[in-house]
């Protein structure tokens, strides 16, 4: 018989030396030095710029928010943007009704096409196709989307074409590519031995992903939803040519012009009447806070799904 | 060993197991043949990772699986409970008879096969739910929704796995929280709650300390009653140890490419293939000098 692994042979000294593990080098020292500079000094100057922000539309929008609290929040707008005082009911209601419209069309199609593409499609033709074309809807600007469906559904109907659903359409569109992409790789790490697990148990591919999949992956997709309903909520180019340009206040999403803070926030900013220009301030103050709100209330939201599923 | 009483000669005993060897001394009494496996072959693309696989599995016994790593242990593993049948790329060959039934037919379902075989992987894998919820998983799957009967099934599949004292206290709380032996029992009682007529294991100890290893050992003895076991294991020891017969497999050189593929060497009792194996490359494997 011949000895396949020779065991009487020594091991090879690998003994480091010493010096070799305190020792670093100086070129190391310098290099990690100067990167915790830039790094230290990139998040003073993103902070600053954020700070700046901040303070800046506090400053200039507190006034007319808070005068004669609560009428920023339940009155009209005034008609001539030369008045003074508050009422900004008609743009708060009109960016709810026009993003939770969008919400409600873009969120589930976009987690039902991701779904899809990870769970069925996956790298057939078809499955890529429509991954390359939702990179290429990312890309497309917010106001090409406002133009797309000015001329393809607003124009066919007229003067009733304006309305907050049709902006809510411009606005799905931006959201779309927003919810696969996102949906799509949080399903992607969701680990497969989870659902090799259900599988195995007899649970067919769509129960699998009701159950396991997509539970697992919830905490991610909400706020991969939320990120696009954020920035759908900010938007004012979607809406210029679809909502019309209402100053009272309608809650009806598909009949009646309508307007948002974004829109208000533009048209006042415009004029050059102090008055107007402190209502765009508070408008802008009013979208910020209506955005942290809604991002802080659906975190704890997430936070607390996240928690019920892994502990 | 409470054998099952062998009602007919099969003639598929003789032949399929130990390839015309005798399996020395006494004959013992054979179980009952549950799968027959004729000419399987596993193709992932082109690349053909193990070939020509025929052997059969008797009831009650623990069949183990050995071999280097890469000859094909997990992917024949997986055809019996056609979990290869979620990867794309892989086709398989030949056939394997249920209790006569080919698992390949065209009006099999796999979900139901899932039902019949059960499977635990090598890597714990709870959901990220609660102990009471992983086990119920399955039944709820077969429709069961009765809470007292199901809160039964839990026990007892529990127990089985040898669990329930550990748990019964906290059966509302995440399964993510047991320590690695503990999830994979709670993976052995989630699969026995389906009832199961085999399991299926793939290196279930591999993630596993010693003690956590002995004790899943045990278990396997105390199912093994009631369930068909076929283990996939690295571990020559561990399958000197648990294991009815042995398999093993190794790896052949292509004639087309450089590629390796899987061949069932050997099969037999678990002490001739250990004690008196008949090929050079099996002993050479079970004396620890190849592999
Ligand atoms: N999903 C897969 N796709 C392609 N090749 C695979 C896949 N799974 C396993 N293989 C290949 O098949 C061969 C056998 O793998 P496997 O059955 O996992 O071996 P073992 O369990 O004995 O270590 C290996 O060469 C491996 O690379
Ligand atoms: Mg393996």
């Amino acid at each position: 018989m011949t000895a396949v692994i020779d065991n009487t042979s020594p091991a090879p000294a690998m003994v480091p030396l010493l010096s070799d593990l305190s020792s670093v080098s100086g070129r190391r020292r310098n290099k990690n030095m100067v990167m915790t500079v830039l790094m230290g000094v990139s998040v003073v100057v993103v902070g600053f710029v954020l700070l700046l922000v901040l303070i800046t539309v506090v400053r200039k929008g507190w006034s007319i928010v808070v005068s004669e609290f609560p009428k920023w929040f339940t009155k009209d707008i005034q008609l001539s943007p030369r008045r003074a005082g508050p009422g900004m009911k008609a743009a708060i209601v009109g960016t709810i009704v026009a993003t939770a419209t969008a919400t409600v069309i873009a969120v589930p199609l976009g987690i039902a096409g991701a779904i899809y593409l990870n769970e069925y499609g996956k790298r057939s033709a078809f499955a890529r196709t429509l991954r390359f074309l939702t990179n290429v809807m990312a890309g497309v600007p917010s106001i090409v989307m406002g133009l797309f469906i000015y001329v393809f559904w607003v124009v066919p109907r007229g003067v009733d074409g304006l309305n907050a659903f049709s902006g809510a359409l411009a606005l799905a569109c931006l959201m779309l590519p927003i919810v696969v992409r996102s949906t799509e790789e949080m399903l992607r790490l969701v680990p497969q031995n989870l659902r090799d697990a259900s599988l195995a148990l007899g649970a067919t591919a769509s129960r699998t992903t009701l159950t396991v999949v997509i539970p697992k992956a919830a905490p991610g997709i909400i706020s991969g939803s939320l990120l696009a309903i954020a920035r759908a909520a900010g938007e004012t180019a979607p809406l210029i040519f679809t909502v019309g340009a209402a100053k009272a206040t309608n809650w009806n999403p598909f009949s009646g012009t309508n307007t948002s803070l974004s829109l208000q926030i533009y048209a006042n900013a415009k004029e050059s009447f102090p008055t107007a220009q402190e209502r765009a301030w508070g408008a802008a103050l009013t979208l910020i806070a209506l955005a942290f709100l809604f991002t802080f209330g659906a975190r704890a939201l997430s936070g607390r799904l996240s928690r019920t599923t892994e502990s | 060993m409470t054998e099952k009483v062998h009602t007919m000669h099969e003639p598929a005993d003789e032949s399929v197991d130990s390839a015309a060897r005798s399996t020395g001394g006494v004959a013992a009494p054979a179980n009952k043949l549950i799968f027959s496996v004729n000419d399987l072959s596993v193709d992932y693309g082109a690349f053909t990772a193990v070939r020509d696989v025929t052997l059969g599995i008797y009831a009650n016994d623990i069949t183990a699986f050995i071999g280097p790593s890469g000859c094909g242990k997990s992917t024949v593993l997986r055809c019996f409970n056609r979990m290869n049948d979620t990867i794309k790329s892989a086709k398989v060959h030949g056939s394997i008879l249920y209790h006569d039934i080919d698992l390949y037919g065209p009006t099999i379902s796999a979900t139901q096969v899932r039902r019949h075989i059960g499977m635990v992987f090598q890597k714990p894998n709870p959901f990220p739910k609660s102990i009471y919820d992983n086990v119920a998983y399955g039944p709820r799957l077969a429709g069961l929704k009765n809470k007292s009967e199901l809160d039964e099934l839990v026990e007892t599949s529990l127990r089985g796995a040898a669990l329930w004292d550990e748990v019964k206290d906290r059966l509302k709380s995440s399964a993510l929280g047991l320590s690695g032996g503990q999830q994979q029992r709670l993976c052995i009682g989630r699969a026995l709650a389906v009832k199961p007529d085999v399991i299926l294991m793939d290196e279930p100890c591999s993630a596993l300390d010693p003690i956590a290893t002995a004790r899943i050992e045990d278990l396997m003895q105390e199912i093994k009653q009631q369930y068909t076991i076929i283990i996939v294991t690295h571990n020559m020891q561990q399958a000197a140890r648990v294991s009815d017969r042995t398999a093993f497999f190794t790896t052949e050189v292509n004639s087309e490419s450089d590629r390796r593929t899987g061949v069932l060497v050997e099969y037999g009792r678990t002490d001739s293939i250990f004690s008196q194996p008949v090929d050079d490359r099996t002993e050479q494997y079970v004396t620890g000098r190849f592999g």
